[in-house]
């Protein structure tokens, strides 16, 4: 595979961006790096538009992104490479306190 | 139509019982079911990885693992848990400012008194009401 080509990766929504897929569990987005999967991604559903990525383009704090079991923050963050058998998953940062 | 959630009595003793044991750290979990209707059929405990007495944040570890499990059962996560260790069992500032999704239920576990106090809410545009909790099985 020549370095560099888009790849088509699946991609788990959480329940509150369902809506703006028309209800779709897994939806594919296509992207050589987590950030254009998600840039991508807002793109074809516009309704995710700044729930995932700020208007910045930075990751929204309140959104966890996962690319198999990772978490990407911990790696390349919005840099990190996707290939075409790995899953994104999205999930919402769940956190509050007394 | 007043909506209720509808808590089995094993996820209500599950959550009581993670939250006593995250003492004297606030303790956290995921409520899976139907995101249809107001049924929680699963309840996930997770880690707090704000280790915190007065934060709690579900470890993203957990929160993965807890989604895939909830999709394999063919539910979603539809809630989540979580105790107050010195307060009562309602949503703080905090609480609504990071809440998540707002078809989410929001159950609050309050270990302020010897008896522990649950309770659930909705939270919607920093809006809290609190949704009646109906629980299932109770007395068996």
């Amino acid at each position: 595979v020549e370095e560099g080509i888009a790849v088509s990766v699946e991609v788990r929504l959480p329940t509150l961006l369902r809506p703006a897929a028309g209800g779709e569990r897994h939806v594919e987005a296509e992207g050589k790096t987590i950030g254009e999967v998600l840039v991508n991604l807002q793109t074809t559903y516009p309704g995710m538009a700044g729930q995932v990525l700020t208007d910045g383009g930075e990751l929204h704090r309140f959104v966890n992104v996962y690319v198999n079991d990772d978490d990407v923050r911990y790696i390349g963050k919005l840099e990190t490479k996707v290939d075409e058998d790995d899953v994104v998953s999205i999930l919402p940062a769940v956190a509050g306190g007394a | 139509v007043t909506s209720a959630l509808e808590l089995p009595a094993h996820v209500v003793e599950e959550m009581v019982a993670h939250c006593l044991r995250a003492l004297p750290e606030e303790g956290c979990g995921l409520l899976a079911g139907d995101p249809q209707n107001a049924v929680v059929n699963k309840c996930f405990p997770t880690r707090n990885a704000a280790a915190s007495a007065k934060r709690y944040e579900v470890d993203p570890r957990d929160l993965l693992r807890a989604d895939r499990q909830a999709e394999e059962g063919e539910m979603s996560l539809i809630g989540v848990f979580h105790s107050h260790t010195h307060t009562d069992a309602y949503p703080s500032p905090t609480d609504v400012a990071e809440a998540p999704d707002p078809s989410w239920h929001y159950v609050v576990v309050s270990l302020r008194h010897e008896v522990p106090a649950l309770r659930c809410y909705r939270i919607v545009s920093g809006e809290i009401s609190e949704e009646p909790v109906l629980v299932r099985g109770a007395g068996r």
